[in-house]
């Protein structure tokens, strides 16, 4: 197995003197490809700054962080937008689509913006839409589609191309439980497509569909569950 | 489980074998509980004492009995149905009690333990979400059993995370005294006190 998201001794201080808070302090967080990790933690504890910065959406104030094999520290501004664009799909609690384009164009988007062709964007996007079973409403507008629509639309954004990390902050939040169970399906098949993936989450229901739980508390490590064993352990 | 008023479900829908109820039940409840054949006839016996089902002998010189629902039967199952279960026991739950007892213990760490009882839970859920990730999308009867203890589990969790945020926003006069100083009914009281 390859690790895809390494954070090593991981620290991020905001502000100084009186003000400052200690967001994260010496984490450290390995995600491998084929690998779906959910970070819980109540609020504050420094779940969304662990995922900006396995985003290199921030800057960590000490420790290691390389993401898809690239050290982020030692990035310019451009590199880093461009691994951002390349390897590292969002999805949020709110869906983040641009309502002015389909559900293609939103998928087809990243990939457009990285110079890729519009013709074969938009064949990637579809597959991607195809992926999340949705290929049929392609076409149509956001305001045109149902909340877990949406977020499959989103996942579909999440992946399209060839990512390998896939983040989501709390990315049912806004769904019914039988619509949020269906996003944590298709995330966890993602990941199994060879994607590492973070969830943040503080829903026991979506992070029991990780392989691996991570509990924050005011911004350590304090515990991970084991591996999980096979169905039959729970009739022995 | 009520393998009485679930013996009368399955009846409802037509006469059946003793061997036979005890596989529906067992493919009904998603292989979640398993029922001995005992178990059933046991149970059979005592519903047809009670004139809720009626037996006749089966086909074809079959030893089996066939058991039929009596209308007795449907209108027990109708009620049973219907009958909210009991939603008010008292708070006797034993991690409620492993909590509270950690409270006044010297030395424990609550929010170390609270994580170990959160992560054996969670640990758990796991296991039952994996069932579900790999069951085929007919097995209605096993998606409703795993989600029926997710939801269970999921309240104790929730439950754990408002222990979590009450012991750390206790104020630090309320902790527990050093033990052998205060006796118990003085420390409630000045719990209280500080709360005011």
């Amino acid at each position: 197995m390859t690790a895809v998201i390494e954070l090593r001794d991981v620290s991020k201080v905001y502000g100084t003197g009186a003000t400052e808070v200690h967001a994260l302090v010496s984490v450290d967080l390995v995600v491998e490809e084929g690998e779906l990790v959910a970070v819980m933690g109540p609020s504050g504890s420094g779940k969304s700054t662990l995922l900006t910065i396995a985003g290199t959406l921030e800057d960590a104030t000490s420790g290691d962080v390389r993401i898809a094999g690239s050290d982020v520290s030692g990035m310019s501004r451009n590199d880093r937008a461009r691994l951002r664009r390349r390897s590292i799909g969002y999805i949020f609690q709110d869906f983040n689509l641009l309502a002015g384009l389909t559900a293609v164009e939103n998928v087809a988007l990243p990939l457009e913006l990285d110079g890729i062709n519009m013709k074969t964007a938009r064949r990637a996007a579809r597959s991607a839409l195809k992926q999340m079973d949705i290929e049929e409403l392609a076409d149509r507008f956001p305001d045109e589609l149902s909340g877990g629509e949406r977020q499959r639309t989103a996942i579909a954004r999440s992946i399209v191309g060839d990512r390998n990390v896939l983040l989501a902050d709390e990315p049912t939040g806004a769904l019914d439980s039988v619509n949020g169970e269906a996003v944590m399906r298709l995330l966890r098949e993602a990941c199994k497509r060879g994607i590492a993936g973070v969830v943040v989450t503080h829903d026991a229901q979506l992070a029991s569909w990780a392989d691996r739980v991570v509990f924050l508390r005011d911004g350590h490590v304090v515990d991970e569950t084991a591996p999980v064993p096979g169905p039959e352990s729970l009739l022995a | 489980m009520s393998i009485r008023h679930s013996l009368l479900a399955l009846l409802s829908e037509g006469p059946k074998y003793g061997l036979r109820l005890r596989e529906e039940f067992e493919a009904r409840t998603g292989d979640v509980w398993p029922l001995n054949v005992g178990q059933v006839y046991t149970t059979l016996q005592r519903l047809e004492r009670d004139g809720l089902v009626e037996s006749h002998a089966g086909e074809d010189a079959s030893p089996q009995k066939a058991y039929r629902i009596t209308d007795e039967g449907r209108a027990e199952l109708s009620q049973w149905l219907r009958t909210p279960p009991d939603a008010t026991a008292p708070p006797r739950d034993e991690l409620v009690i492993k909590v509270l007892v950690a409270l006044t213990v010297p030395g424990i760490d609550v929010q170390e333990l609270v994580q170990v009882h959160r992560r054996h839970l969670i640990e758990a859920m796991q296991q039952y979400t994996r069932v579900k990730a790999e069951a085929a999308d007919d097995e209605i009867g096993l998606a409703l059993v795993v989600d029926a203890e997710l939801f269970r589990l999921d309240a104790t969790v929730r439950w754990l995370d408002a222990v979590s945020a009450r012991v750390k926003r206790r104020p630090p006069t309320a902790a527990p005294p050093a033990p052998a100083k205060a006796p118990a009914k003085a420390k409630a009281k000045s719990n209280v006190e500080v709360k005011a």
